[in-house]
């Protein structure tokens, strides 16, 4: 059961396509896990069409011979045919993030980051990063800063913090005002997609990674 | 030329998808054609390669006419979605991946009263969007036409969705079904 969803704001943007791809992805991952913010999103892209319809500009028309042309090459492409329905896929990892990772978790190429936690830098424009997180269960995420907009989407395990819990499909969209400290529940190894606006060093990176990540 | 309402545009869709119909087709790319070279230029495209992207939107509505679920959306906010994905091909802007998309089975069609009150609550909306106060129709025009970044956007839209999202949602939930 997911308890945590999209904001409004990000489902706006994303149905507007102002997002960057790193964000995009996270958005697109977390609705393929739930149909709640699915609906919700179908609602933006039905103010995407209201917009549409009000778009008409005196000052901007069609060339002449617009329709003929675009029947022309109507002729020319041949019709696609009805998709087959897909059936839930068996991985752990929905589209459209496999296929950015290349598959399901066996071909995530992990780098250790300290701690035990590991770390995988997805390929997006450098907006913004997308990262898959490895962390072990019952210990913390590494301690790192926030600068911009982070966004958390869990798909395996769980972790918690201060606030509330996050499960498979949840996603924590933190701000730099956030301060937490989430730690991955006991019994089986948490795996995330963290995605953030600005440029995020961990600090398990020095040699004091024997500390607690803990930073209070 | 007579203005249509959304159920309209969608037996005019199905005639394309179904029999190919240039007269139907010709009625809805006459309507939607220039609001989508007009939406292209107000999004940042010149005028000859809105025209071009406009024509090449309109070539998808065709080819793609069969895929449209009236359950789940209005014809306006499909060919929204398509001329959304092209001007981000167009503008070079970032990708955008998408979630995996849930078809009808070949058995399973839409229940019908639920397209006619998906069409009518879409519809509605239109018209509620026309009535909100300027400020906040001009945030949501200036979203839509790419001009915000993420972070301008408005935390609180005050924006009518509930029932077209509960709506939706229903949709989802018997296609969810049927695919079981």
């Amino acid at each position: 059961m997911i308890t945590h969803h999209l904001s409004d704001k990000l489902l706006m943007a994303y149905s507007a396509g102002s997002l960057p791809e790193a964000f995009n992805l996270a958005v697109a991952t977390h609705i393929a896990l739930c149909d709640e913010c699915r609906a919700r999103l179908a609602s933006f892209d039905a103010i995407g069409g209201a917009m549409l319809e009000q778009a008409q500009d005196e000052g901007i028309a069609l060339e002449q011979g617009a329709l003929a042309a675009t029947l022309a090459r109507i002729k020319t492409t041949p019709p696609v045919a009805k998709p087959s329905p897909r059936r839930v896929p068996q991985g752990v990892l929905p589209e459209p993030l496999a296929s950015y990772v290349g598959g399901d978790l066996d071909a995530i190429r992990w780098r250790n980051v300290g701690g035990g936690v590991r770390q995988a830098i997805l390929p997006t424009s450098k907006a913004a990063t997308a990262r898959m997180l490895y962390i072990p269960a019952g210990k913390a995420v590494p301690d790192h800063g926030h600068n911009g907009l982070e966004m958390t989407l869990v798909l395996q395990g769980a972790f918690a913090d201060a606030t509330a819990r996050f499960g498979r499909g949840d996603i924590e969209i933190a701000d730099e005002d956030l301060d937490h400290q989430p730690i991955a529940e006991p019994g089986e190894d948490c795996i995330c997609l963290a995605v953030t606006d600005a440029p995020l060093k961990f600090r398990a990176f020095l040699p004091r990674i024997a500390q607690p990540f803990l930073r209070i | 030329m007579k203005a249509r309402n959304g159920a309209e545009w969608v037996v005019l869709l199905r005639q394309v998808a179904e029999t190919q119909d240039t007269n139907a087709f010709t009625a809805l790319f006459q309507h939607f054609a220039p609001r989508v070279k007009a939406f292209l230029v107000k999004s940042g495209a010149d005028q000859t390669m809105a025209e071009e992207v406009a024509q090449e939107v309109m070539v998808t509505v065709w080819n793609k006419a069969a895929q449209f679920d009236p359950s789940r959306a209005s014809v306006a906010t499909w060919i929204f979605t398509i001329a959304r994905n092209r001007r981000i091909d167009m503008l070079r802007r970032d990708r955008r991946p998408e979630p995996e998309e849930l078809f009808w089975g070949p058995e399973e069609e839409p229940d019908q009263l639920q397209v006619l009150t998906l069409q009518q609550e879409s519809d509605q909306l239109i018209a509620a969007i026309a009535e909100l106060p300027e400020k906040q129709r001009i945030m949501i025009e200036r979203a839509y036409f790419s001009d915000l970044s993420h972070s301008e956007i408005a935390e609180e839209t005050g924006l009518p969705l509930g029932t077209i999202k509960s709506r939706i949602r229903l949709a989802l939930d018997r296609l969810r079904h049927s695919l079981s």
